[in-house]
């Protein structure tokens, strides 16, 4: 523990903390305090603690930068979380922080060593030196990731619960500075909605941190927007992406908002550019902004002794604000040349503070193990740009760069904004916003506070008359809008000894742009791709104006005024939260809890639950069996609501079944039941069914569980070509239904049936009829569903299980069976029946799976009938046929391949035993030359090992269908 | 997207049904038609017209796109387009 050294300042300063919660938390195994509300760098910073990580590649000491979360040099690892940015972090109790990058100890790192090797890392190392010869890179692919890893992923981590959630509103404010806040107040009073984001837990944005003058006190200004009834505030909420017709990423704590609004005003302020020189990168040097953060948000001294080197007038509030905290300016180091004559220049003059007017820092002097600095040297700027080599030591253990700013633009950028350079400020400017995009404050290049103010309420205002709110007149924009000479045109100092980091996520030095432009990249985007500048964790927020003003002056192209396309997320995004919770949305037939009662293993089907069988999982297969022989040789029940159900009505009802299945329906009888194959327009296999004729202008069409949303999605599609007069609803949920099937179902039936005569001839397999089951209203099909002489009985939903007591009820005597899918999938296999999608794929046409029976000759036209022509007289290629194996063999799982000595020929579809045919019965794909009656074929199960088998005919049981005409 | 039965909704609630066509006479049309019909797609660049569905209320509708732009140029119920019955 460190505690010689405590940097905590004294109220008022630590806007953020709250001293009486004082929290213990570990950095590499060593306790420290902080307060609540501290991050991990400012409690880390207030116990002394500079040094943070090691750099990406030459494992150089890295601190604190930003202090907002915009660098990636204080990435470290919490606790099983990597990449965590130590500067936003906020501590608690307990925590484990460890610094990342690390070979041996953050203050010894062996990593260094990379370092002294840097001549033979150039830029564009790995595209050269790894790929030769042929196979190196297998070799270096583990060594290099080794280096190069960032965090540690602990794959038994445990994920919090996130979510996402749905807002709209008239107008979005993107940042709560005072741009923000007079925008989103200005639109609120003319009677727009607004949600007013900001990243940071309070109101304000710089006013927080910076020096502001009392004049411009902005305390009413946000307890009016807090007390507006119409504007809604998201703190620590962080806009990362702005996608097509206003749609926003809002990442919340644990939560990601998808915003809507009709109108978004950016107003989202500046981010600080770092200077270049030597050293650049060493804990102790950061942006004149961290400084002031560390300061007045968290109440930390940043140093003891400074030097600012600015090139705008903040430079010199940031070293009045050091001076009043008891921090010693050693000298304010101003690039340019003209002395500022402002008030606040000449306050820092009256405190006899040294400035150096159009000199530059030539290198930052480090401290042992590079670990801090101890100084800097200081020269003036020569004509050629370079610092003239008589050079001043000036001692410090912190300099505050104040380089200049660039807009934060990159929300503004991926609606459509782009970002230009303007020589005369020296800075990137916004250009062709889209017209739903507004601007607002310093984004704007506007940095006088009056100035940014009225720039908000101006944005306010025409983004709520945009959408039809009107309120006064426009209000006035201030005419002294902007101080000019923000930015120093080109603060890179290259040094003989190099070290001159432009960008500090990929310790990219001066150098390494200048070579890559060398090699003839000589384009922004190009420079990037190959020496990886800007594509760090930091996504060029403090590397891409440099890189662009590095690229413009080695390449000799003045007219490169651009930097590379900014890409959501603008920060770092928790892939969980995209993500969101995971619904699994589930229906429950009206049935379910009798299934549940009865013992039932449930299975998915679709989005619905259906009873697999009913019995213990250890047990499963009695269970099937016994349920199948139940239906076999007595009786048995099952709920099949999940059955797709379509109402199809009007005059051209038979014609758009006509279109949409390949069997003709225009001549069937009312109350009769037809069978209904659907393939695509290519003619493939994509759902079953039974179409029952309830009148001459109404049918009841059944489809698969999970396969009756598309059917009615393409019924409904295809219908809006044709304008068919026919109406299609889908019921699925409207409808419970059960099948009793067996010897045994009519004798059943009979006990709750009184306005049907059930008699084999009064009621013949595959007619349909009208009546009631048990007082129920019913539709009673009589189809071949197992195989057996059985009924379905479609009742309305709610009625489904007083429908599912009387049948069991009236079967007690019948000793009445229920079964579950798997007894009904074996059944169905028994009498041959396909599966479509398992015995079927994406390409199967019906004369491949043997279906040509269901296929309409003379119709001129079904969906998929002429590729169906074309495929077959083209000739098969393959055949779904039967097979059966002897039941003690092997059994073979679904998929298993079909060979003929090396070559695969097929595969099993579907295969189980079957207790009533005590033998092994199953389907497969083969081709044509084994698909005759009689051939044998090889199966290859999992283990290698091959069984064979023999085609048969199907049905494989009672082949002459007998027993569901009974 | 301005859905012509709903009014405007989120684009999540839209799925895309492929650009309009117009099918090959069944019998009359050739083999060479009936591939173009089923695997060629235009694929241009600039205005073109396809099909849309609002998922909740299950509703196909035809849009004119800027497949350049990505911009909804407008939306139109099915009827307003002429196809013939086959």
């Amino acid at each position: 523990m460190n505690n010689s050294k405590n940097n905590r300042l004294e109220e008022p300063y630590g806007l953020y903390i709250n001293r009486s919660k004082q929290i213990s938390f570990y950095f590499n195994s060593n306790l420290y305090t902080g307060y609540q509300g501290d991050t991990i760098a400012s409690a880390l910073a207030a116990n002394g603690v500079f040094l943070l990580s090691r750099s990406f590649k030459y494992h150089r000491p890295r601190g604190i930068l930003t202090m907002a979360g915009r660098d990636a040099n204080t990435l470290v690892q919490v606790d099983d979380e990597p990449n965590v940015r130590a500067d936003v972090y906020l501590v608690r109790e307990g925590l484990h922080v460890w610094a990342q990058n690390v070979f041996g100890s953050l203050s010894n790192d062996k990593g260094q060593i990379i370092e002294k090797f840097a001549r033979f890392l150039p830029v564009g190392f790995y595209y050269k030196a790894f790929y030769k010869p042929k196979g190196a890179w297998k070799y270096w692919d583990s060594v290099i990731r080794k280096i190069a890893g960032l965090g540690k992923v602990d794959t038994a981590s445990i994920p919090y619960k996130s979510d996402k959630a749905y807002r709209f509103c008239d107008i979005a404010v993107i940042g709560a500075g005072p741009a923000g806040l007079s925008a989103a107040l200005q639109a609120a009073q003319a009677g727009a909605t607004v949600i007013l984001i900001d990243e940071n837990s309070s109101l304000g944005g710089s006013l927080n941190y910076t020096r502001v003058d009392q004049q411009y006190s902005c305390e009413q200004l946000i307890e009016d927007v807090v007390n507006h009834p119409a504007i809604e505030i998201y703190f620590n909420a962080t806009c990362t992406g702005w996608f097509a017709d206003n749609w926003l990423s809002v990442m919340c704590p644990a939560r990601m908002l998808k915003l809507r609004a009709k109108i978004i005003i950016a107003a989202t302020g500046l981010i600080e550019q770092p200077a270049v020189f030597r050293n650049n990168d060493l804990p102790g040097v950061m942006l004149g902004s961290a400084a002031q953060r560390l300061i007045r948000l968290y109440g930390v001294a940043p140093g003891r002794s400074a030097i600012v080197l600015t090139s705008n007038e903040d430079g010199y509030s940031v070293a009045l604000d050091l001076i009043d905290v008891g921090i010693t300016v050693n000298a304010i180091v101003d690039m340019h040349k003209e002395e500022k004559e402002t008030e606040l220049v000449a306050e820092v003059k009256r405190k006899n503070i040294a400035i150096l007017q159009g000199n530059a820092i030539y290198e930052a002097i480090p401290g042992p193990g590079k670990r801090s600095i101890t100084g800097a040297l200081v020269g003036e700027i020569s004509k050629d740009g370079s610092v003239d080599k008589k050079l001043v030591k000036i001692s410090c253990d912190l300099i505050c760069m104040c380089a200049g700013y660039t807009p934060a633009a990159q929300l503004l950028c991926h609606s459509g904004g782009t970002l230009k350079y303007d020589e005369l400020d020296a800075t990137l400017k916004i250009k062709n916003l889209p017209s739903n995009a507004l601007a607002a404050g310093s984004v704007n290049n506007i940095d006088k506070l009056d100035a940014v103010l009225a720039d908000g309420k101006v944005a306010g205002w025409r983004a709520a008359k945009k959408i039809g709110f009107y309120l006064d007149e426009e209000p006035s924009v201030s005419e002294n809008r902007c101080i000019r000479k923000q930015n120093y045109p080109f603060p890179i100092f290259s040094h003989a000894k190099k070290k001159e980091f432009v960008d500090f996520d990929e310790d990219l030095q001066i150098g390494d742009i200048k070579n890559a432009i060398k090699e003839g990249y000589d384009d922004v985007e190009l420079v990037k791709r190959y020496s990886t500048v800007v594509m760090g964790p930091s996504q060029g927020r403090q590397s891409a104006l440099n890189n662009m003003r590095l690229v413009a002056r080695y390449s000799q192209q003045p007219q490169v005024n651009t930097i590379t396309t900014q890409r959501p997320p603008y920060s770092p995004e928790y892939i969980q939260h995209l993500a969101g919770k995971s619904y699994q949305p589930i229906k429950r037939t009206a049935i379910h809890y009798r299934h549940i009662e009865k013992g039932a293993q449930m299975m998915p089907a679709g989005v619905w639950l259906r009873p697999a069988y009913y019995g213990e999982p250890t047990q499963k297969s009695e269970c099937i069996n016994r349920e199948s022989l139940a239906v076999h040789n007595n009786v048995g029940l099952i709920d099949v609501s999940t059955l797709g159900k379509l109402e199809i009505r009007g005059p051209d009802a038979a014609e758009l079944l006509n279109r949409m299945y390949t069997f003709t329906y225009s001549k069937q009888a009312v109350n009769r039941s037809r069978y209904v194959l659907m393939t695509d327009q290519f003619g493939a296999i994509t759902d079953d069914g039974v179409a029952c004729r309830l009148g001459e202008q109404h049918f009841y069409v059944t489809a698969t569980t999970s396969g009756v949303d598309n059917v009615f999605r393409n019924m409904l599609h295809w219908n809006a070509q044709w304008c068919l007069d026919v109406d299609i609803t889908n019921v699925t949920a409207a409808y419970a239904a059960v099948n009793i099937a067996g010897p045994n179902s009519r004798n059943v039936l009979n006990e709750v049936v009184d306005d049907i005569n059930l008699d084999a001839n009064a009621f013949s397999y595959m007619e349909v009829k009208t009546g009631h089951v048990a007082k129920i209203p019913a539709r009673i099909l009589r189809v071949g569903f197992v195989g057996e002489l059985g009924y379905e009985i479609h009742v309305p939903a709610h009625q489904g299980e007083a429908l599912w007591d009387a049948l069991m009820q009236a079967g007690e005597k019948y000793k009445i069976s229920v079964f579950g899918v798997e007894a009904q999938r074996l059944l169905r296999l028994e009498k041959g029946h396909i599966i479509v999608g398992q015995d079927t794929d994406g390409l199967t046409i019906p004369p491949e799976a043997d279906m040509a029976w269901a296929m309409a000759k003379t119709k001129p036209f079904y969906i998929g009938k002429r590729p169906i022509e074309v495929l077959t007289n083209r000739g098969l290629t393959r055949k779904l046929v039967g097979f059966e194996m002897p039941s003690d063999a092997t059994l073979p799982l679904e998929c298993n391949l079909i060979v003929e000595g090396n070559e695969i020929t097929g595969r099993v579809t579907s295969v189980s035993r079957s207790p009533i045919l005590e033998k092994t019965i199953g389907l497969a794909f083969v081709q044509l030359n084994q698909s005759e009656i009689g051939t044998n074929i090889q199966i290859k199960l999992t283990n290698s090992k091959i069984v064979n088998a023999v085609i048969v005919p199907t049905p494989f049981y009672d082949p002459h269908n007998k027993r569901q005409e009974m | 997207m301005h859905c012509p039965l709903n009014g405007p909704r989120n684009i999540s609630e839209f799925i895309y049904g492929g650009d309009v066509k117009i099918m090959p006479n069944p019998v009359a049309g050739s083999d060479y038609e009936w591939a173009e019909y089923l695997f060629i797609e235009d694929n241009l660049k600039g205005i073109v017209r396809e099909w849309w569905m609002h998922v909740p209320t299950s509703y196909w509708f035809i849009v004119e796109r800027n497949t350049e732009t990505d911009e909804i140029i407008k939306t139109l119920p099915p009827e307003k387009l002429a196809f013939q019955a086959k």
